[in-house]
């Protein structure tokens, strides 16, 4: 019979052993896809993917309509999906502690919050697409930003949870009016980690196939038009993969690996944010 | 002898206060007078009702929708509970400083400011007066002056309390409510902020909330001990803790209970 230090730290490194193991494995498959990504797509990253349009089979071109589509509906989604999930979130954290509204608004929220991004597209195709009579860009902003509004209504209302209730009451107590109280006091202190949260949002739909399918659909030329079909990374990604054509499937690689970056990024920037605010508190 | 006779000058008569967390009653039948330009410490053990008490003075328990109270609370003969009473008005009338340091996700200026332009309407100058008076009060103008754009969270933990303090006078309440302000610091802020509250006392009524009883003897001119939502003894410090009339307060100063 082992004693029991020696057992405990048997217990500890054999624990320990499977926990760097299982971090092994999931890194494993996440080196293995950037890795992929980077062999597949950086060949065909080069100037022409910033400054052609989409081509024809056999042409060369890039992706410069679908990068300009995917950033402007997202632009516009976020526009849209950033303030009503603040204000929704402020909602559920400051005055949602009494009354029926708030739970059934959160119980929506979550369901929303995992909806699949297919059933929001086909939403969209039905209340706008269909009535509109055509796909376009608008229809493509709004069902990101029905993404966006649950994304930051969650984290808008974790993040002021998170603030303690000392800092209401400090307010309160030089008799600062409640709006006062949140705009001036609990929405600056938690600004940082809702920021966080709309960049997640972007990174959230910035890949979203789906729902642009049904809506914004595609456009091979460029356009600036929000009324008309718009090009967008994900459905090129998704149109030039599935084609049998060698150039296309480098085009596509290469916005893979660009729409993967620019989430890196976002995420990367969000932790920095994020920490800067637990370092000044 | 009742309270009320001892004390020439009253600033706050505290008449059947009773005080209930739902159904919970957590004060019972209170009846107190607070002498004006004095320290009144209230003492007892964790759960007597000592911090629900001073929480009624400002109404700071409305924030939350099971609390509330019953009874008078006068200050210059209105009564403070009274529905009618508004409350952002009592407030700037009197001031809170809690336990553990809460300054503002702003500059230390805007910190002091905040309060301020809730009432005034002060021109930069005015303001920046009223900013430097109150600092000063606090004991933390030469720590900061050349600071004052600076987030008012970097400061150290005591520089924060003094913050939060400066900020409650800045308004220029006739009452400062301290709610343990000195258990989240070390020795040597505590002294600085019971040195502060000495200086406090010739412009302001301070009512004290305290688990130090040293600091109690210290720093006060009266003393009530609760116990259990009930007000056991009120006094002049000095009676309080050399010559307490009631048993129960005696084996709690002596450290026999408590």
């Amino acid at each position: 019979m082992l004693d029991l230090y020696t057992r405990r730290r048997l217990t500890n490194a054999l624990s320990l052993g499977i926990s760097v193991l299982a971090m092994l494995f999931g890194l494993f498959w996440l080196g293995w896809i950037l890795w992929t990504l980077l062999e597949h797509g950086l060949p065909g990253l080069g100037a022409h993917v910033f400054t052609q349009t989409t081509p024809a089979p056999g042409s060369s071109g890039g992706l410069i309509n679908a990068i300009f589509g995917s950033v402007m509906m997202t632009s516009v989604a976020v526009l849209i999906g950033t303030p009503i999930g603040i204000l929704a979130g402020t909602y559920l954290a400051e005055f949602g502690q009494r009354g029926w509204l708030a739970p059934l608004t959160r119980f929506i929220n979550d369901i929303l919050l995992s909806a699949p991004s297919i059933v929001i597209g086909l939403f969209v195709y039905e209340v706008y697409v269909v009535k509109v009579g055509h796909f376009a860009g608008w229809g493509g902003a709004l069902a990101l930003s029905i993404i966006v509004i649950p994304v930051v209504i969650r984290t808008t209302e974790n993040m002021l949870r998170l603030i303690p209730n000392s800092l209401r009451e400090a307010a309160a107590a030089i008799g600062a009016p409640q709006w006062k109280i949140i705009t001036f006091v609990t929405l600056r202190a938690a600004r940082a980690g809702i920021l966080t949260g709309i960049l997640l949002a972007i990174a959230r739909i910035s890949g979203e196939t789906a729902p642009l399918l049904f809506t914004s659909l595609n456009n091979q030329f460029w356009s600036s038009n929000m009324n008309q079909p718009m090009a967008n990374l994900p459905v090129v990604i998704f149109q030039f993969a599935m084609s049998p054509y060698e150039d296309w499937h480098s085009l596509a690689w290469a916005g893979a690996l660009l729409i993967t970056m620019s989430v890196l990024t976002l995420n990367i920037v969000a932790r920095v944010l994020f920490r800067q605010k637990t370092n000044s508190q | 002898m009742s309270a009320e006779q001892i004390i020439s000058a009253p600033k706050l008569i505290v008449r059947d206060l009773n005080f209930y967390y739902g159904a919970d009653r957590a004060l019972k039948d209170i009846n107190l007078v607070i002498p004006e330009k004095m320290v009144t410490a209230f003492i007892g053990p964790s759960g007597c009702g000592k911090s629900t008490l001073l929480r009624t003075f400002n109404r700071m328990y409305q924030l939350y929708p099971k609390q509330r109270a019953t009874g008078e609370i006068l200050m210059d003969g209105q009564n403070l509970l009274d529905k009618k009473q508004d409350l952002n008005n009592l407030r700037a009338k009197v001031g809170m400083v809690f336990q553990k340091p809460t300054p503002f996700p702003m500059s230390i200026y805007d910190n002091i400011a905040f309060g301020v332009k809730l009432y005034e309407n002060l021109s930069r100058h005015d303001m920046d007066a009223r900013v430097e008076w109150a600092l000063k009060k606090a004991a933390l103008w030469n720590e900061v002056k050349d600071k004052m754009k600076q987030s008012g969270t970097g400061l150290s933990g005591g520089q924060q309390q003094r913050l939060c303090i400066a900020r409650a006078i800045a308004v220029k309440p006739q009452v400062l409510l301290l709610d343990e302000p000195t258990s989240a610091l070390d020795p040597i802020s505590t002294a600085h902020i019971e040195k502060l509250i000495d200086e406090l006392k010739k412009d302001f009524t301070i009512v004290i909330v305290t688990h130090n009883m040293q600091q109690a003897a210290r720093v006060s001119d009266f003393t009530a001990y609760m116990y259990l939502g009930d007000l056991i003894e009120f006094g002049d410090t000095s009676t309080v803790f050399t010559n307490p009339k009631r048993k129960e307060t005696e084996d709690y100063i002596t450290g026999r209970f408590g």
